[in-house]
Order: structure tokens, then C-alpha cells, then sequence
């Protein structure tokens, strides 16, 4: 009986060994695709079982993770919520996340190469790691003014606000806003009706960030990069005479192209450029972006960052565009912002900021530090200059004209002292827009001689939804006050 | 034949010793090893669940280190039963079911908490937790370890009730069937006998039963089998009427379960009696003509039973039917693969999310957590104890005691292979416990009579002198030496 008792030991090995070179197929080849499985609930609760970082501006924990005591141990907690979600974004059970909570995930949740130093440390001794923390460029006090601007009006828009020399953004505000704190809940419902409202168009899609994921007919605002595609090229100087009609026939065609309200521009037959701007004449520019033609006005548009696809601030920025030019009645239409250019308010403030900081384009960026979990600086933000968009003296020239057009432009909110520069923007919009209340713009940089901050505030379809908004009306109280907040918190 | 084969494993089971019987004094007993092993198992438990309580956020209090010497405790009366009771015993046995035994404790400890901590994240009232009831079936299955060793002082007197084992295990194994579902179903399975308080599931003693059934009845007739056999294609088969009791039996056992929807008992019982047909007869073709049946069982059974097929797609892709019947496998294959070579540490992982954790399923906690080198470990600690069982087979000097012996030994390595195949995707899933790892009272009680009796058998090989007529056994002792002359 020994024999077939051996042979049966011998096979027993042999069902260990199968076993064995299953279980190391599972567990060595083919475990990281089980363990990354989005089924795998093990890497969410693992998530949550860590301390994840906190995002960080001016001090304040904009978002911070508490213990629980449960089997979720941490969850996430916002400082004001709808106040400072554009900046935040939102991090959900269910929902997953957004916003920077997405775009620095890995940082947060500990995983980040450049926290890796740190991390086998923890290792050894066993612990946890815990996430790292990161820093916002925002300032609070710029943050509140354009949140405030918006929310008190009960106004749909964004505010950006940049640092024009860093590219740093300073503030930005993104209305209907929504309480990232309802979709942090571990209550299954509570997270569910806040999805619904947050994503409901009815309630303006609270969710979506306006300031970067939005684009909006730049409408007279993008008359600045119409000027410094003709200054650039040599086409006009600020003295070169435009028509003052108050209405054209554009080319080839019967349409019509009135300027605001009827009006002429200025006194006379003609007007030279600077005074076209400052009174926004959009005949004037009809004919000057017809002078400057499709390939001038598209690389200045170009060099001011339109179209630039995949841009993270990390926040992933929409690309703003100026659509087909066919021809040379799209042209003229193209060169006073409407037809089809569309601009987030991002690229609008980033196009102000440029001019501000003498032509040369700053990369926009919120995030000015990472910090490891004991808030000790990792990765500090440099200035990324992008490339020179127009030369020091045609900013210059440009700025003059700018600070025109604030003198020209109604609205309240003027800061005394402070000479801003601006213009203004109501971009119709709409299949009717003869009946549909315009979106109005305020990009502008203060103080003119030394800007420290630049501004796009855009509020959509005249704020109430009335016809005669204007951005001198609406949007630039908006933005002065943000620059108030601004130049207040940096002297 | 057994003669002639026995005499080198003689030699080397007992090193120390001459061939020739000599005194009994000269011969290692090896309890001190039996000993020392134990303590280390006591120490590898008590330090798993130190870790577990550190990773749980638990107080790590006192109360571990009696735990750790209670668990002790408990294994040194078992070692000081076998002291006297088994004294030539094989002194790896036992400690390799207390480790099992340990961690499995210290795992459904770890899966206690686990439940504890998401009631109380739900706001439900803590459930009770099943160490407890654990711990007490570990005490109670060690008196019944001890009772089997006092009652049964010869395995050779187990031969003598072959047939009302035989008998007992049937009726057993039918038991559930027969009784009304409201005392015998659990899950959908009609499997079980439920006494209030607790229940138990009869197929782990029958298991035991029909195996001394088999074991005593193949000895009596392997002369038969091989002589009186007519030969088919090149094969002696033996004649219809030598093998009817045991067909019978096999047939009742394996359609009883398979009508009880009892998968991997049935295939376990399967696999069982038809090694201990192959041992007793030394004839390959009988694994052929079983494995043709199995083979052919298996493809009708897929056709006639729905519950069959979806447990073969699960496994085929458990993915296809994720929130199904796929789900826990899908579960458990997420636990090995996220705890990859090393795995989470134990109580750092969340093998909770497993169905049936505690009990078919440990051994994905095992993966998850301890990885796959704790897999490797545990599969070791398996191999070596079923090895151990194998070596006494082998040693032992009758017929009877190395057909039992190498049967249960074999039972649990097939088992140990059928769950933790199903488990790691290896083979179809069919639900059994794992022996000493997994929670349940049933199978715990069994396995330690099983352990009970290898021991028992592994003594009676290693003892000096077969038969030695120095020790003074009772009547019984005697009465069974007659049945060796009938050999």
C-alpha cells in the first residue's frame, strides 16, 4: 500500500504547487489591474483612511479633511463653501472629485512623487502616510469682493483676478456657486439631491466653473487685441484716423453694422484709433480689423493665448477661439468680438494682465506651493513667462488708450487715487439678440503706471436680464471693487 | 506487502532507534519538540493579534498577552492529553492545526472588528462578533480531541463498527434532506440541523464516519478486488457483488449532497473515496474509471442544473456578471490583488468587503492581507501537516490504520485544494470551509476528531513495539489484537 500511498503524497504537493503558481498569477501579475479596478472599493476606503491634504490660501484651510471615528475616517470639510469653490472644487464618495480637489489629487492623497522622500520615511516607521498639503496663489480678501459682487446681485458670471507680473491668480469666482461640503456628506441622498442641483440646468449648472470652463462672446473687449494686432503690425499708430460713422454696410454684404446706440464716434468725420477705443466705436474697428486682415489679428490672437488647447492652471482651462474668418465681412465682425470668438474670462483677464505686464504673457497659475504634511515647502511655483505678445511700447500705447476708456466709462465703484485701466464689453449673444439681454465684460489692470492686478469680470445676459445693460453699468462695479480688495490687501 | 515496506519507514521514523524493537525508554517520544513548536505557534498568534489590534486602532492592552496565554494554555492541556494518551505521537501535528487554528481566531477577530467599526460608521448597534463563539468551539473541540484519544486507544477497534459507521454517516449525510427546511436550510443549502442555540453541519462527522466505513471495508475485500476480477480492455475489475457496498455507498453519499445542493462536499467525497480505492487496490485504472465518471458527472450535472452552470461561468469570468453570481469572487480577487506579494498587514486591509469572509472566504483575507507570501505560508503549514498525516500512513503497520490514516490526511489537503482553488479562480467556486482557518463549529469539531485520530495513528506507528504486551491497556485493547491476527 505504500506505493499508491507515496504517489498520493506526491500529487498532494503537486495541488499545493498549482495552487501556489495561481495565487502568484493573481497576486503578482495581474494584481495591479485588480487593484486599480474603479470596482475595487479597496482604493477609495484606502483614500479615505488617509489624512488627505488640505488646500490652503492665505492661511485658511479652504478644504480640510476631519476624522470621522467611522469606517470612512476622514471626511472632507469646506471653509465657506460656496464662496471658494472654484478654488476648491469638490471631493465625493460617490461622485468622485473636481476642481483642484481632481487636478492635485495626487498630491493630496500622498501619492505625488515629490512627496516620496517623505513617504519612505513613513514607510518605515509604519505609519499612515498622509497626504500633503497644497498652497493657492488666491488671496481671501480678493476671493470675498468677487464672490460677494456676484452672489449679493444674485448675478450668473465669473471673476478672474491675476497678479499681471506672476501669472499668480488672485481670486476666482464662478456664480450660480454650490456647498462642495452637501457632496463631501457620507449620507448617500444628501450627495445625490446636491449632484441634482449642482448639475441641473435649470439652476445654471452650479458646477461648472465659469472662470475657466465657460466661453463667452468677448464682444468690445476684444477690441484690445484687434489695437495691438494693428500696433503690432504697423497697419495704424493711436493717431491713425478711423471712419466716425455711426453705422457701415460691411463688405459684400447689406448687413448693417451700427455702433452703440447709434452714436458717432466723437465729433468729427473721423477719429483716430485712441479715442475709437475709449468710445468702443465699432465701425472704427470694423474697418481697422479689415486693415489689419485675418493673419495679423490670428497670430496676435495667438500670442495672446487664444486657442491654446490642454492649458492647466491646473485647473483644466477651456480653449478660448476666434472661429473661421470666411471672409472679410467675418473679419470686421470677428474684430469687435462677436461672430463666433469666445473667450473664457480667464483668457480675457490673462489678455488684460499681459498688456499690464508691458506685453509679456505670464502663465496663469493657482497653486503657488506644495507642502509636505508638516507644511514644510516642497515645490515652490515659479513665474512661467509664455513669450513676449507685444512689445513694451504698443503695452504702453495700449495702456493710454485703456485709461481713456475707464474715463469715458460710466458705472460706480471709481477708486480714488487709483488710475485704472479698462474696457468694456456688452456681447450680444443669443439666436435673437436684438431681444436677448447682452453678456457684459470689464477686463482692467490697476494701477495703470504699476499694475498689480488685472481683472475680467463677465456677467451673463446684463445681470437682471435687462436690455440695456452695459459693461460700464453692470460689470465694471464689479471689477473695481475686486481691484479695491486687491491694491487694499497688497499695500 | 505491507511487511517488507514498513521496515525502512520504521527506521526512519524512529531514528534513534535500532530496527529491532528495543526498549521503550530508548525511543524519542518528541513531545518536547511537540512542545517547543507549540510555543512558537503561540507566539506567531499572539503577535498577529498585536498587529491586528495596532492596525484597528485598538487599546493594546494586557488582556493580549492572556488571550496569548489562555491560547497556550488550551494547547498545552491538549499536548499533556497527548503526553499520555499518544506518547509516540508525531509531534508536528498538532502544533501546525494550533497555528491554523490561532489565525484563524486572530482572522475572525480582525473581521469582528472590521463589522464592528462600519456599524457603528452606520449608527446600527454592534453585533456580537463570532470570536467568541469561536473561541468556545476551539474549547469544546480540543474535549472532544481528548475524548477521542481516552475512548479510542487502538485504531484497529474502529474497524470492528465499520458497518454502523457506515450506517450512522448515511443517515447523517440524508439527515437535512429529510428534515423540514425550517430546521435544516441555511442560505439555501439543506445542510444543516439547527439546535437553537447553535447548529452544525452533519456532513463533517459523516465525513469521518463513512471514511472508517471505507477504510475497514476496502481492507476486508482488497484480496478480492484484486484476484476475483474479471479483466476489461487490460484492466481486473472485481466482480459487481465485492464492490456493491461500497458503490452504494458512494453513489448515496455523493447524490444526497448533490440533491442537497452541497457542491463541494460532494466532490470532496467524491475525490476521497476514490483515492482510498486507488491506495487499498494499488490499481491505476480505478482513478481513470473515476475520473471518466467525474468527468462525465460533471458535464451532465452542468447540463441539468442551472445552480451549476452560473457557478461555472463565475468562475470562467467573474466580471460578466459582476453584481451576480460573479460578485464575490470578483470580491476576493480584488483582496489578493490588492494585497499583491506582501499584502496590507493584518488589520490594514479591507477584506471585510468579502461575503462570507469568516468562513469560505478566509483565505482571501489570508491573501489580502498577508499577501501572497502569508498564502504561500498558510498552503505550507497545509502541506506539512497533511504530510505529517502521510508519513504515518506510511509508518503505521496495518492495513487498516494507513488506508484511514492516508485518507485523512488526503481529505484535508483536497479540501485545503478545493476551497482555496475556488477562492483564487483556480477552479469553479463550491462552497466548504477551510479546515481550522474558517469560522464554524461543525467543521471545527470534526477536523480536531480527524487530527484525533492521525495522532492516534501516527502513535501507533512510532510505538517500539507493535502490540507491546507491557502496557496494560482495557479489554478493548485486547479484544482488537485478535483482529491483527485476522489480517
Amino acid at each position: 500500500m505504500n506505493t499508491p500511498l507515496r504517489k498520493v503524497a506526491l500529487a498532494m504537493m503537486g495541488m499545493v504547487v498549482l495552487l501556489l503558481a495561481n495565487a502568484t498569477y493573481i497576486q503578482m501579475f495581474t494584481a495591479d489591474d485588480y487593484r486599480s479596478d474603479p470596482r475595487n472599493r479597496r482604493v477609495l476606503l484606502n483614500e479615505y483612511s488617509r489624512e488627505r491634504g488640505q488646500l490652503i490660501a492665505g492661511g485658511l484651510p479652504l478644504a480640510s479633511s476631519v476624522p470621522t471615528g467611522g469606517e470612512l475616517q476622514f471626511q472632507r470639510r469646506y471653509l465657506d463653501g460656496p464662496l471658494y469653490a472654484p478654488l476648491t472644487g469638490y471631493y465625493s464618495l460617490r461622485y468622485g472629485s473636481g476642481g483642484m480637489e481632481n487636478a492635485m489629487n495626487s498630491v493630496l492623497n500622498g501619492s505625488d512623487g515629490r512627496l516620496f522622500v517623505r513617504r519612505l520615511s513613513d514607510l518605515i516607521t509604519g505609519r499612515d502616510p498622509r497626504g500633503g498639503h497644497v498652497e493657492l496663489t488666491a488671496d481671501p480678501a480678493v476671493q470675498q469682493a468677487a464672490f460677494e459682487e456676484l452672489a449679493s446681485r444674485d448675478y450668473s458670471g465669473a471673476v478672474v483676478a491675476l497678479r499681471p507680473g506672476t501669472g499668480e491668480v488672485l481670486g476666482m469666482a464662478s456664480t450660480p456657486s454650490y456647498d462642495p461640503n452637501r457632496l463631501a456628506s457620507f449620507d448617500a441622498a444628501t450627495q445625490e439631491a446636491a449632484w441634482e442641483e449642482f448639475t441641473s440646468e435649470e439652476n445654471g449648472v452650479p458646477l461648472r466653473n465659469r472662470a475657466v470652463s465657460a466661453i463667452y462672446p468677448p464682444g468690445s473687449t476684444f477690441k484690445l487685441v484687434t489695437t495691438a494686432a494693428a500696433l503690432e503690425s504697423g497697419t495704424a499708430t493711436p493717431d491713425t484716423q478711423l471712419t466716425a460713422a455711426p453705422s457701415i454696410t460691411l463688405d459684400d454684404t447689406a448687413t448693417q453694422l451700427q455702433n452703440y446706440a447709434g452714436n458717432r464716434c466723437g465729433s468729427g468725420e473721423t477719429a483716430p484709433l485712441t479715442e475709437a477705443l475709449a468710445r468702443s466705436c465699432n465701425t472704427a474697428f470694423a474697418q481697422l480689423a479689415a486693415m489689419v486682415g485675418e493673419d495679423a489679428l490670428r497670430a496676435q490672437a495667438e500670442a495672446f493665448g487664444i486657442g491654446e488647447q490642454d492649458l492647466r492652471i491646473p485647473l483644466p482651462v477651456a480653449p478660448s477661439t476666434i472661429g473661421d474668418i470666411p471672409d472679410t465681412a467675418a473679419l470686421q465682425v470677428s474684430g469687435i468680438g462677436q461672430r463666433d470668438v469666445a473667450l473664457t474670462p480667464l483668457q480675457n483677464a490673462v489678455i488684460a494682465a499681459t498688456i499690464a505686464n508691458d506685453g509679456v504673457r505670464m502663465a496663469p497659475e493657482m497653486v503657488r506651493n506644495i507642502l509636505a504634511p508638516d507644511f514644510s515647502a516642497i515645490d515652490e511655483f515659479d513665474p512661467q513667462r509664455t513669450g513676449r505678445a507685444m512689445s513694451g511700447r504698443t503695452a504702453e500705447q495700449i495702456t493710454q488708450m485703456m485709461i481713456q476708456s475707464e474715463e469715458f466709462t460710466g458705472g460706480e465703484g471709481q477708486i480714488s487715487g487709483v488710475t485704472i485701466a479698462s474696457k468694456t464689453g456688452t456681447a450680444e449673444h443669443g439666436a435673437d439678440p436684438e431681444t436677448t439681454a447682452p453678456h457684459v465684460w470689464y477686463v482692467a489692470f490697476a494701477p495703470a503706471d504699476d499694475p498689480q492686478v488685472a481683472v475680467a469680470v463677465v456677467v451673463e445676459n446684463g445681470g437682471d436680464g435687462s436690455q440695456d445693460a452695459t459693461g460700464g453699468s453692470v460689470a465694471a462695479p464689479i471689477g473695481r471693487a475686486v481691484i479695491a480688495a486687491a491694491l487694499r490687501d497688497s499695500s | 506487502m505491507a511487511g517488507s515496506d514498513d521496515a525502512p519507514e520504521a527506521a526512519t521514523a524512529g531514528t534513534a532507534a535500532p530496527v529491532e524493537p528495543a526498549p521503550a525508554p530508548q525511543i524519542a517520544t518528541r513531545r518536547g519538540q511537540e512542545l517547543a513548536m507549540l510555543a512558537f505557534a503561540a507566539v506567531v498568534v499572539t503577535t498577529a493579534m498585536v498587529l491586528v489590534e495596532i492596525n484597528q486602532g485598538q487599546d493594546v492592552s494586557r488582556a493580549l498577552l492572556y488571550y496569548g496565554v489562555a491560547y497556550l494554555g488550551l494547547f498545552a492541556t491538549a499536548h499533556i492529553a497527548v503526553r499520555v494518551l499518544a506518547p509516540y505521537a508525531d509531534p508536528l501535528i498538532l502544533p501546525c492545526v494550533a497555528l491554523l487554528n490561532g489565525l484563524g481566531l486572530v482572522l475572525i477577530r480582525r473581521l469582528d472588528l472590521a463589522e464592528a467599526s462600519s456599524a457603528l460608521a452606520a449608527g446600527d448597534p454592534i453585533p456580537d462578533g463570532l470570536v467568541s463563539k469561536q473561541i468556545l468551539w476551539t474549547a469544546v473541540s480540543l474535549i472532544l480531541f481528548i475524548a477521542v484519544l481516552v475512548l479510542v486507544r487502538d485504531h484497529r477497534m474502529l474497524a470492528r463498527y465499520s458497518y454502523t459507521c457506515g450506517l450512522a454517516g448515511l443517515g447523517l449525510l440524508a439527515l437535512p434532506g429529510l428534515l423540514p427546511a425550517s430546521i435544516s436550510e441555511v442560505n439555501g443549502a439543506k445542510i444543516w440541523l439547527k439546535f437553537g442555540l447553535f447548529s452544525i453541519q452533519p456532513a463533517e462527522f459523516a465525513k469521518i464516519l463513512l471514511m472508517i466505513f471505507f477504510a475497514a471495508f476496502l481492507v476486508t475485500k482488497r484480496d478480492l478486488f484484486t484476484t476475483a476480477g474479471r479483466t476489461v480492455l487490460g484492466m481486473e475489475l472485481p466482480r459487481a457483488r465485492d464492490l456493491a457496498p461500497l458503490l452504494l455507498a458512494w453513489g448515496m453519499s455523493v447524490g444526497v449532497l448533490v440533491l442537497e445542493k452541497d457542491l463541494g462536499t460532494s466532490l470532496l467525497f467524491f475525490g476521497i473515496v476514490l483515492v482510498m480505492i486507488y491506495i487499498a487496490t494499488e490499481r491505476i485504472a480505478w482513478l481513470v474509471i473515476g475520473l471518466s465518471f467525474f468527468v462525465g458527472g460533471c458535464l451532465i450535472a452542468y447540463q441539468l442544473f442551472g445552480h451549476v452552470q452560473r457557478r461555472v461561468t463565475a468562475w470562467l469570468d467573474p466580471f460578466s456578471d459582476y453584481d451576480g453570481a460573479g460578485y464575490q469572487i470578483a470580491q476576493s480577487l480584488f483582496g489578493l490583488g490588492t494585497g499583491g506579494l506582501f499584502g496590507t498587514g493584518l488589520g490594514a486591509g479591507r477584506p471585510d468587503l468579502v461575503p462570507e469572509a469568516e468562513t469560505d472566504f478566509i483565505m482571501a483575507v489570508v491573501g489580502e492581507e498577508l499577501g501572497f507570501v502569508g498564502l504561500a505560508a498558510v498552503l505550507f503549514t497545509y502541506l506539512l501537516l497533511v504530510m505529517r498525516g502521510m508519513r504515518s500512513a506510511l509508518a503505521v503497520r496495518d492495513t487498516f490504520g494507513k488506508l484511514l490514516a492516508g485518507g485523512l490526511s488526503f481529505t484535508v489537503g483536497l479540501q485545503v485544494f478545493i476551497v482555496v482553488g475556488g477562492v483564487t479562480k483556480l477552479i469553479p467556486l463550491t462552497g466548504l470551509t477551510t479546515p481550522f482557518l474558517s469560522y464554524g463549529g461543525s467543521s471545527l469539531l470534526a477536523n480536531y476528531i480527524l487530527v484525533a485520530l492521525l495522532l492516534r495513528i501516527s502513535d501507533a506507528a512510532r510505538r517500539p513495539a507493535p502490540a507491546s504486551p507491557q502496557r496494560q491497556h482495557g479489554p478493548l485493547a485486547e479484544a482488537h489484537t485478535e483482529m491483527v491476527k485476522r489480517e
